[in-house]
């Protein structure tokens, strides 16, 4: 059980939540406290509208332990629409070929569960945004 | 040190015990002062920390100063680097390095998640990445960014493998072909069973001293440490600002060419961590071998070649010797003092002078340079 491990994130992990820079202004994912861009205090609150377009990507096919259920998966880093990368699976594929400069949107997805009575940890995924007919 | 491979007969005890004893076979005479074991995985997989202590009591040396360093992949590059110190400090004129890895116990998903606590755990691991995964987004990204051929990295297994056939501590020891590179099955897209390297057990030591501790009747050649650096960045792929420039590599090596006041034309062979075939050619690209996106060039025409114009791995690399996670960094340098020495047999890089070795951690969050060279007495 790592359970106070997975609580503090949950505002990362439910909603992307980061931070921003007071001084230079620079977007922060996953939230750190001191700006990577500029070494500022950056303790404000920001909250990430979950549109990116896929960075790379690739299939997860021998998965580590814990991930076993969910494999083959496909992996993908997410420039965010206000700078930052994440890393994310991608869901909600179907059979839609993924490729670099996709559109994706962020959803809440089981990212992974501990057995029968153990946690079940939800977290952010990626998939593509549909387009209008 | 030890062949690399899957060894059910021998804990890490006896592994680095066997290091440990040909290495202090070459030096009776200079007793250690102390003893840096190079370590990533014993936590995870063996249950067992403080291998410090615990590897010094199992060698023979009960009571001396003894601690582990961890780097992930680049610990050994790291226990050298504090022994380097150690020995420039003038507090202790001799220092027993070790690296010494034991995988096999577990296998499998037990395996995986352990090297996936070299990501970041909070926000890489827990969404399923593992190391295979970070350096396939990596080469995915390389292919595309410069517009290379799906088998543009080829180069780097083939070496590999043709220099690991006359290895005979190698733990593959056949060349491959072309052809076996590009029908090899997919382990992460784009990367195949060919780009990446078998992780397994192996140890390697050094004995590292001050030259006036060392009796003048000695009688193996010696190496200096011409050069030792080592810088970090970002754990996480997607915290780094280019994913695809190891800054921690590019700075290490700076660091290292200003203290050895020696540039990239001097160095006669580079022993990279090719953990992923990716990670060979941005190395290459790092150090300056390459400009960027360019590396993988070097592979194709054949530059990395035993007589080429910079050889790198070889006796193998992490690819056919072996990876050994936080054994490798220790067994580079063996290898670069055997090619300086001339005893690399049939892998000498004819005439090697001077010879440069880097691990790194992970995707490269650790990177640790060390340059060697002959030792001339003045």
């Amino acid at each position: 059980m790592e359970l106070s491990q997975h609580w503090r994130l949950k505002q990362q992990r439910y909603s992307l939540v980061g931070e921003i820079c007071p001084y230079c202004e620079g977007k922060i994912f996953p939230p750190r406290d001191i700006c990577p861009d500029c070494g500022n205090e950056a303790k404000t609150t920001f909250q990430f509208n979950g549109k990116g377009e896929i960075y790379s990507f690739t299939t997860v096919r021998q998965a580590p332990a814990g991930h076993e259920e969910n494999a083959p998966y496909t992996l993908a880093l997410v420039r965010l629409e206000e700078g930052p990368m994440v890393a994310a699976q991608l869901t909600d594929l179907d059979d839609q070929a993924v490729e670099i400069g996709m559109p994706v949107e962020m959803v809440t997805r089981k990212l992974r569960s501990e057995g029968e009575r153990g946690l079940l940890i939800y977290g952010y995924k990626f998939r593509p945004i549909l387009k209008a007919a | 040190m030890t062949p690399l491979g899957e060894h059910w007969d021998l804990s890490i005890r006896e592994l680095a015990l066997e290091a440990i004893s040909a290495a202090r076979a070459e030096a009776p005479q200079v007793r250690p002062e102390a003893f840096y074991v190079a370590n990533m995985l014993a936590p995870a997989l063996s249950r067992q920390s403080q291998l410090g202590a615990l590897l010094a009591d199992f060698v023979g040396l009960r009571g001396i100063e003894a601690m582990t360093v961890e780097a992930a992949g680049a610990s050994g590059g790291a226990a050298l680097r504090q022994a380097y110190l150690a020995l420039k400090s003038g507090m202790i004129q001799s220092v027993l390095v070790v690296g010494a890895e034991k995988v096999t116990d577990r296998v499998g998903s037990e395996v995986d998640a352990a090297l996936a606590t070299m990501t970041d755990t909070d926000y890489e691991a827990i969404q399923g990445i593992t190391p295979t995964a970070q350096a396939a987004l990596l080469m995915r990204r390389y292919l595309h960014e410069y517009h290379a051929p799906q088998d543009a990295l080829a180069g780097f297994s083939l070496n590999a493998h043709a220099n690991g056939a006359s290895n005979p501590l190698a733990m593959f020891q056949k060349a491959i072909r072309p052809e076996q590179y590009s029908k090899a099955p997919m382990v992460s897209d784009p990367i195949n069973m060919f780009d990446a390297s078998p992780i397994v057990d192996g140890a390697a030591a050094i004995l590292l001293a001050c030259r006036d501790t060392i009796p003048a009747n000695h009688d193996h050649p010696l190496v200096k440490i011409a050069a030792s650096a080592m810088s970090s960045t970002a754990v996480a792929l997607h915290d780094q600002p280019d994913p695809l420039v190891i800054s921690s590599a590019v700075s290490s090596v700076q660091k290292a060419f200003e203290q050895a006041k020696l540039s990239l034309e001097d160095i006669d062979l580079f022993e990279l961590h090719d953990s992923f075939s990716i990670m060979a050619a941005l190395s290459l690209e790092a150090a300056g071998f390459a400009s960027k996106g360019e590396g993988w060039k070097l592979a194709a025409d054949g530059a990395i070649a035993l007589d080429g114009k910079i050889p790198i791995c070889t006796f193998g690399g992490s690819k056919a010797r072996g990876e050994a996670g936080g054994a490798t960094g220790v067994m580079q340098v063996v290898e670069v003092v055997r090619q300086l020495q001339a005893l690399a047999g049939k892998n000498q890089v004819s005439n090697a002078k001077i010879g440069m070795a880097q691990c790194l951690g992970g995707i490269g969050a650790t990177a640790v340079t060390h340059i060697l060279t002959h030792f001339k007495d003045h």
